[in-house]
């Protein structure tokens, strides 16, 4: 059977075959090619490159702040490059271990709360219809 | 109050990452030949500046014993309580004054161990160099002052003595820190801050310098010390009343017990690619076995600490331990580069002064 899915790691879960076994949807060399974008789009890769180093300098916000909260919206999205690349920045930038899980809760909170909160919806709705 | 051990030596283990010749194995890529790297020297070939030469001697580094009472798990050195034999003999140290005081150019004494404060003649060797009127630069690894009551007066002495302190602390919370240099180095180093900061040490207008090092807890390089230091400066004063100068923001470079850490961790291979992109051609200039010499507890001299550490002696035939020093052919010598030297050229660089560019 073929498995088009993979765990945690990365990996995928069954590796019965050699085929299956190479194969995997997020590699983390991957993300080291990142800049290879611009290969089939050079001039919007290159101006969302230039954006996105502009978007991280200190500013308003400090770098450690920004990789923060890189670091909840890249959990929000569930990226692994992201999560990856942003855990390394926390620790660079000086983030401790407890302060950036309180960055993953607060993305988790927000997340798990805008779908509770659809629960009023629910809410109003279950009260229409019933008597 | 006081340290626990979290490891020992590499040396009293024993083993093939005791030997500085494996270690070489490997940052060549001979031993681990998928963590093999662009070498160095071609680097600086591609920018016109192989070989690597000094510029001048301004920096007389010593090593005077890798006795000391942390063993942390980073240790370039492999220095901790078990390494009682390395100590710099008083001859020697003599000889080093002599030096010290015929050559002009040497305008700071930088002494570093292991902590230098556990040797006999340390006290003596730093007011002989004061009274030779250099600047002295002592690492200090803090926990000392708190270890015995017999360095509880080290304040007091850094004071009366003008002494530049340069201290480690990796980070401003009790968890990183006790995790890199063992269990009650935070406390202990956070008593001994007060203590310096109550004889005048890191307090404006006071003259007494007092730096604190970063250095990462783990695989990563450091962000910027701009970045870096107004955290440590906020966090300290606001939690401990503790007050600095500078913060120096110093790379991990792959040696001893911090390779060791890499290879047991799987992150070498991610950490010299690391290193490599990080590479900064505008750090070459200021990159400071340039302008240092540094000389190892029996007296041999190298191009830096960390070459000494991987017991790659200076490459001036003739000139190699103190007893034979010759300023005109250090300043000729070829400075042997190998792949660990891409952790001082990462970034803004890195040096034991923090920073290059």
């Amino acid at each position: 059977m073929l498995v088009l899915f993979t765990n945690a790691g990365g990996q995928l879960q069954n590796d019965n075959t050699k085929f299956m076994s190479e194969k995997k949807y997020f590699d983390p060399e991957d993300l080291k090619k990142f800049g290879n974008i611009t290969e089939f789009q050079e001039e919007m890769g290159k101006k969302f490159f230039d954006w996105y180093g502009e978007v991280f300098k200190e500013g308003a916000l400090t770098k450690r702040e920004k990789a923060l909260i890189a670091l909840a919206v890249a959990h929000t999205v569930q990226c692994p490059y992201c999560i990856d690349a942003y855990s390394t920045e926390c620790l660079k930038t000086g983030s401790d271990e407890e302060q950036m899980m309180e960055a993953v809760h607060v993305a988790a909170a927000i997340r798990s709360g805008a779908s509770l909160v659809f629960g009023v919806q629910m809410m109003n709705h279950v009260k229409k219809i019933s008597m | 109050m006081g340290v626990k051990q979290n490891t020992k030596s590499l040396s009293v283990r024993g083993g093939q990452m005791a030997d500085t010749f494996y270690q070489l194995k490997v940052l060549t890529g001979r031993e681990m030949a998928e963590a093999k790297v662009t070498p160095f020297a071609e680097k600086l070939v591609q920018q016109n500046e192989f070989p690597l030469k000094p510029h001048s001697l301004e920096v007389f580094q010593l090593n005077i014993g890798k006795l000391c009472n942390q063993t942390c798990l980073h240790c370039h050195v492999d220095a901790g309580p078990d390494k009682k034999r390395e100590n710099m003999s008083r001859a020697d140290l003599e000889t080093c004054l002599r030096i010290i005081k015929e050559v002009p150019d040497i305008k700071m004494v930088d002494i570093t161990g292991g902590a230098p404060e556990m040797h006999p003649d340390f006290r003596w060797f730093v007011q002989e160099c004061r009274k030779l009127g250099k600047e002295v630069l002592n690492r200090c690894n803090l926990t000392i002052i708190m270890a015995n009551e017999k360095y509880r007066d080290l304040p007091e002495f850094f004071r009366d003595n003008q002494v530049h302190l340069v201290s480690s602390l990796p980070f401003y919370s009790k968890k990183r820190t006790d995790k890199q240099r063992g269990d009650g180095v935070f406390d202990d180093s956070i008593a001994a801050l007060k203590l310096l900061n109550e004889v005048g040490y890191g307090q404006e207008g006071s003259g007494l310098v007092l730096d604190l090092v970063y250095n990462p807890v783990g695989a990563f390089l450091p962000a910027g010390q701009e970045v870096l230091e107004p955290q440590f400066k906020s966090q300290l004063k606001r939690k401990y009343d503790i007050v600095f100068n500078n913060l120096f923001a110093i790379t991990n470079l792959p040696i001893n017990r911090f390779l060791e850490y890499l290879i047991e961790s799987d992150n070498y291979k991610d950490y010299m690619e690391t290193l490599l992109e990080a590479y900064n051609p505008s750090t070459v200039t200021g990159i400071m076995c340039r302008s240092m010499i540094s000389v190892s507890w029996d007296g041999y001299m190298y191009d830096c600490d960390f070459n000494q550490m991987l017991e790659l002696k200076i490459d001036s035939p003739g000139c190699t331990h103190i007893n034979d020093f010759d300023v005109d052919k250090l300043l000729s010598r070829e400075i042997i580069v190998n792949q660990h030297c891409y952790g001082c050229t990462a970034g803004a660089g890195s040096s034991c002064g923090g920073e290059v560019v």
